[in-house]
């Protein structure tokens, strides 16, 4: 069986390109038998959403506003 | 609603962090005051009908990303990289992984509960930017044209005169690294 390292790296190609045939297969039944290798394909399309809801500045905003306005 | 009056010491307080992620992304401290610079002209010429400082702050780092992505492509092939070995994270692999390729039992991963609660706080976007600090520095530039400034792969390659799967490599290394930071520093003291 395909391990986890393997897994994941296609996991992540996932997201850069098309997988063929073979490597979707191959992939299909590992995650069906591996929930961390699951997980991780969640969690690098969740990544995904944080990136882009992410802007650098955070820092102090919610007190400066806490603290100028209302 | 928001004046110029209030906006331009917000921006100015903000220039800092600005110059920090255009500095990472471009990799050069002069190109990164440079692209800051016109952002806060044009953000001060542009900006009005604003509630909230966060508003602002969206639509600031909006504009910053497009002058980013327009000096990335300006100097396209300028300074190319090469395909290199990932940097020194063979040692994040053989933490996550057995010897036979398998998740090591504590670094498995298990479900985040409720990411998008995470965005809201604070917090968590502190252990973010903690956590691509990590990264190597070419590994986190690489990673963050990609999913913060959302260019294609093919472009990223092209403009650092990388292969694409010595790209391919290089974001699967960030996101098994921030993966692992975010569960570790943020996720799993949540349960």
């Amino acid at each position: 069986m395909m391990n986890c390292k393997h897994a994941t790296r296609l996991l992540s190609e996932s997201m850069e390109r098309r997988l063929g045939p073979v490597e979707k297969g191959m992939l299909r039944l590992h995650t069906s038998m591996c929930s961390g290798c699951r997980q991780f394909g969640v969690q690098t399309r969740e990544l995904r959403q944080i990136c882009r809801a992410y802007t650098p500045m955070e820092a102090d905003d919610d007190r400066d506003e806490d603290h100028h306005g209302r | 609603m928001l004046t110029e009056k209030d906006i331009t010491p917000y921006l100015e307080e903000r220039r800092g962090d600005l110059l920090r992620f255009a500095q990472l992304q471009l990799g050069d401290r002069q190109r990164a005051e440079d692209v800051v610079q016109e952002t806060l002209m044009a953000a001060l010429s542009g900006g009005k009908g604003f509630e909230r400082r966060s508003q602002v702050k969206s639509w600031v780092f909006g504009i910053l990303k497009h002058k980013i992505i327009d000096e990335i492509r300006r100097s396209d092939r300028e300074r190319r990289l090469g395909d290199l070995a990932p940097e020194g994270d063979e040692v994040l692999v053989e933490q996550l992984f057995n010897r036979h390729g398998f998740w090591r039992g504590e670094t498995r991963p298990s479900r985040w509960v409720d990411p998008d609660a995470s965005l809201e706080n604070r917090q968590f976007w502190q252990i973010f930017e903690a956590c691509l600090t990590q990264l190597p520095d070419r590994t986190a530039r690489v990673f963050m044209m990609r999913e913060i400034l959302e260019l294609e792969t093919g472009e990223i390659c092209a403009s650092l005169g990388i292969s694409n799967s010595n790209c391919w490599v290089i974001l699967h290394r960030a996101r098994l690294g921030l993966r692992h930071c975010l569960s570790r520093e943020w996720f799993e003291e949540e349960r």
